[in-house]
């Protein structure tokens, strides 16, 4: 699906802030959907990758809130290193993700993980899924 | 070249194989390597975000350490650990104003500007002491055993930091070859294995690790070797209920390139933490006689 250009659907303030989080020019992307064959969790995410940098491209912030495409992105870069575009999509994913995460507002619960997992769970595992998911 | 040693955390408990196991082998080398002074976590994963330099401090920390303490290198076994210290220190290298903020911020500290090299552990093994040299001091040569490599996305991703170039895996495949190995090739070898996205799921629903798994079996993998301890857990810990689940139609062994080096050099099988993998590793190493005793 391509999203038709009108002013109601852009917004040119969440365009910059994603852009200026991530570092990475979005408008440069082609939607040629590399990084959605790349990504490991695809078929796991409400939107594939490649729709995820199309709702960015229109900075469409409210309509990605309550997706969890960002939130499964396990950051390896996968599709960053094939992006014909060189775009580092990790990166976008990341500055969704913080958008979230600066309004102090949590993807999992750390209280809510049973002891038991908690207990099996490696230290790098921890360290890396709470500065992912948590404020 | 002074070279000391960065563990980081997990070696130090879950992984605590990954490091026995490679201090026993570097020391049957005639190696040696000094574990760093005053290190600290070296925060798993690389910021992402532009503005997000509080999070550079820790690795730096460590980096800047390192060369307070007269070291041009540390070497790191884990592979989010090599990660996270080479971008950051690729950072402090090539970014004159990140560089400039984050020293200033750590102004108790020394300045830093990436004079430190950042070395994983299989680069040390080929350029200090060669396959030749490591392939005299094997003394139980793997032979028999087919041993699928898996890099994960840290050991290549991004390419600047990648201990050899994308879709490459020869540092680990020589070295198995060395020992006496037989090298399987399968397409997964640099797939993601979920990473921490496993805090979100249930129990055996880890797709990303079924298929990087189902991929080495098909291809006749009979070990599959990581040093990754997120990788080793998502691979090596949760098969059984991939397999419950019909993820997997069977298990591989999953274990760490420093416990296959320690087999080889003879080690015993007290020193390789083996109680820390799946119990599957123990039984496939008993089966093909690889485990001498103290
Ligand atoms: S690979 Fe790059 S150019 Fe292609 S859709 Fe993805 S972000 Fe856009
Ligand atoms: S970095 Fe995220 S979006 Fe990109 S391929 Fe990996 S999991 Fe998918």
């Amino acid at each position: 699906m391509t999203l038709p250009l009108n002013p109601q659907r852009v917004s040119v303030d969440s365009i910059s802030k994603i852009k200026e989080l991530s570092g990475e020019n979005i408008k440069a992307c082609m939607q040629c959907g590399t990084c959605t064959v790349a990504c490991p969790m695809a078929e796991e995410m409400d939107f594939f990758p490649r729709k995820v940098m199309h709702f960015s491209q229109f900075g469409m912030l409210s309509r990605m809130e309550d997706i969890n495409s960002y939130w499964k992105c396990a950051s390896c870069h996968s599709c960053s290193v094939r992006c014909p575009r060189g775009i580092d999509i990790a990166k976008v994913m990341e500055s969704l993700r913080l958008l979230v995460l600066r309004t102090n507002k949590n993807y999992i619960e750390p209280s809510q993980i049973p002891k038991e997992k908690l207990k099996e769970y490696p230290g790098i595992m921890m360290v890396a899924g709470f500065r992912k998911l948590t404020s | 070249m002074k070279i000391s040693y960065y563990p980081g955390c997990t070696l130090k408990y879950k992984a605590k194989n990954l490091e026995t196991a490679a201090l026993a082998s570097l020391d049957a080398l005639g190696i040696e390597v000094e574990e760093m002074d005053r290190w600290n976590c070296c925060g798993a994963v690389f910021s992402l975000a532009n503005d997000d330099l509080i999070h550079m401090v820790g690795p730096v920390r460590n980096l800047l350490r390192a060369k307070e303490q007269g070291a041009e290198a540390i070497v790191t076994l884990c592979s989010m650990c090599y990660n996270t210290l080479a971008r950051a220190n690729l950072l402090m290298k090539n970014d004159p104003v990140k560089r400039d903020t984050i020293n200033r911020f750590m102004d108790d500290e020394i300045d830093y500007f990436g004079e430190v090299e950042v070395y994983h552990f299989l680069n040390l093994i080929k350029n200090e002491i060669g396959w030749e040299a490591v392939q005299e001091k094997v003394k139980t040569p793997l032979t028999d055993l087919k041993v699928a490599s898996y890099y994960g996305c840290t050991l290549q991703r991004p390419e600047e930091v990648g201990i050899e170039p994308i879709g490459k895996f020869s540092l680990m495949n020589e070295l198995f070859s060395t020992l006496g190995a037989e090298i399987v090739t399968f397409d997964g070898a640099d797939k993601c294995c979920g990473s921490y996205q496993v805090m979100c799921e249930e129990i055996g629903d880890n797709n990303a690790a079924a298929k990087v798994l189902s991929a080495a079996s098909t291809n006749g993998a009979e070990a599959l070797v990581t040093s990754c301890p997120l990788c080793e857990f998502n691979l090596g810990k949760q098969q059984d209920a991939l397999l419950d689940k019909g993820r997997i139609t069977e298990t591989l062994p999953t274990l760490y390139f420093t416990q296959l080096l320690a087999i080889s050099l003879g080690i015993a099988s007290e020193e390789l933490g083996l109680e820390l993998n799946d119990a599957q590793v123990a039984q496939l190493l008993e089966s093909k006689k690889l485990l001498v005793a103290a």
